[in-house]
């Protein structure tokens, strides 16, 4: 029998947050195995076990922040198993085999010197009822969910009450809608390293010239007061949102149950914030839009990001990306998928460039438009395809 | 509206788009866009305030001549009703 302890990783670390259980009471594990997922401050950490045996005992739920050294489970020969969940699932399982004799719980512990008896009750935050969708939501927005109220079955919090929190009041640290960079800083690399480790990305870029759409947009400005004007940004989000209408195996959530597209396209907007970090909120229902309401959209989503005032279904709503570093930053992006999206389009920066048109070359407006795809969902003849969509609709602005 | 009152609205202006920019050592000179970090966006809700705050519409084809707080008086001036 072992204890398995919330591990040091890295001689800075004090203590980790245990985000999932990916072992049941009553799994059979094997050395090396991964058990669960730590958050650092570098981010989410895969922690494998180190023996190998029956998952006798969960003692900390997920959520919880607990110092080095803190027993997290028990692996046995798995005749101390306790019969008793706390958790209760919101989807039935499969029961875990095979299924010892159901004993009282064993307190105390034969003694390890390792954790006094008890510690179930005295590490930790008191358990939170919550779905493991919310819980995952939560964890994604950074949200706390002792700051909500549930719902659900015996105040339960569910995934609505976790989307309909408003951002300023749930934010992680509630210093008054302070903005803590620190806390953006880890938020942003959990859900980065997250991506990287599950979502197997593949690369595209197209370079789309921008002559047709660059006078277009100059001549609907030309008449126009500044706070009516367009912005070639408006142009790329709805062309993005249009070629998501017709590739629908790019705009949806990837959960633990696969692909669900979303018949919605919720279009992101990564937003650079300049006071360090970023975010990417969603203007819903982005391809009904007509471009100047798009571009009231995006002018209003910018304001209220930088002065910390979005809404959770815009910060989690979001079923793709669009990411734009303007017009100081660099010819070509590859973003980073967001999950659960799974995919993010990259745009780079305007410039005058040297095309072939026809048989000769041509000093043309031109920008490289990206796409970061879940190999998991489609593959890149598809990409290909939604690629030179959004440039065939770029080619016609005046029916964007 | 003097030159001075005229200033001291655009960084008003300013300082709601990047409050992070500090009106006090401000360089009228420096371009806002690579000095300041102002992207296409900020500088589009700077026109749009500036049209509301003193009425010159500056239209699309002279902005792009206007980098810095500097350039936007010499523009603005000339044209705010007194």
């Amino acid at each position: 029998m072992s204890e398995f302890l919330m591990p040091s990783l890295g001689a800075d670390m004090e203590a980790g947050t245990l985000i999932e259980w990916q072992v049941q009471p009553g799994d059979r594990v094997d050395k090396g195995q991964v058990i669960a997922v730590v958050e650092t401050s570098k981010g989410a950490i895969d922690v494998e076990v180190f023996e190998g045996g029956v998952v006798e005992e969960l003692y900390v739920d997920p959520d919880t922040k607990v110092p080095v050294g803190t027993p997290l489970a028990r692996i046995g020969s798995g005749e101390q198993m306790v019969m008793e969940r706390s958790e209760p699932e919101s989807e039935p399982e499969p029961e875990p085999e095979p299924k010892p004799e159901p004993k009282p719980v064993p307190e105390p512990r034969p003694s390890t010197g390792k954790a006094p008896p008890g510690i179930r009750r005295t590490v930790g935050t008191p358990r939170m009822r919550a779905s493991p969708a919310a819980r995952r939501r939560a964890r994604e927005r950074g949200i706390d969910l002792a700051a909500l109220t549930g719902s659900g079955p015996d105040g339960a919090i569910i995934l609505k009450d976790v989307e309909d929190a408003p951002f300023r009041e749930a934010e992680r640290k509630p210093a008054a809608g302070e903005f803590d960079p620190d806390a953006m800083r880890e938020a942003i690399a959990a859900a980065m390293t997250r991506s990287k480790r599950e979502i197997p990305h593949y690369y595209l870029a197209n370079t789309v010239d921008l002559h047709v759409a660059e006078a277009w947009l100059e001549d609907y400005n030309r008449d126009q007061p500044p706070e009516s004007r367009l912005l070639m940004a408006a142009l790329f989000m709805k062309a993005a949102a249009r070629a998501l209408e017709r590739y629908p195996a790019l705009n949806g959530h990837y959960t633990g149950t696969g692909f669900t597209p979303s018949e919605q396209i919720n279009l992101g907007m990564a937003i650079h914030l300049r006071a360090g970090g970023l975010v990417a909120p969603a203007v819903l229902d982005a391809a009904t839009l007509s471009l100047p309401e798009l571009m009231l959209r995006l002018q209003d989503l910018v304001k209220r990001a930088r002065s910390r005032g979005l809404r959770a279904s815009e910060i989690g709503g979001a079923t793709a990306t669009v990411t734009a570093l303007g017009g100081r930053g660099v010819d070509t992006v590859f973003g980073v998928i967001h999950p659960p999206q799974v995919a993010m389009i990259g745009v780079g920066r305007v410039r005058p460039r040297p095309l072939v048109v026809g048989d000769a070359l041509a000093i043309r407006p031109a920008v490289d438009v990206s796409l970061a795809a879940d190999h998991r969902v489609c593959d890149g003849h598809m990409g290909a395809l939604f690629l030179n969509e959004i440039d065939s609709q770029l080619q016609q602005p005046e029916a964007l | 509206m003097n030159r001075d009152e005229l200033r001291a609205v655009i960084l008003e202006e300013l300082s709601c788009i990047a409050p992070d920019i500090d009106s006090d050592t401000l360089d009228d000179q420096a371009r806002l866009r690579d000095e300041y970090d102002l992207d296409s966006m900020d500088a589009l809700n700077l026109l749009a305030a500036l049209h509301k705050r003193v009425g010159v519409n500056i239209p699309e084809a002279d902005y792009a001549r206007m980098h810095s707080v500097s350039q936007l008086l010499d523009y603005l001036e000339p044209r705010v009703a007194r």
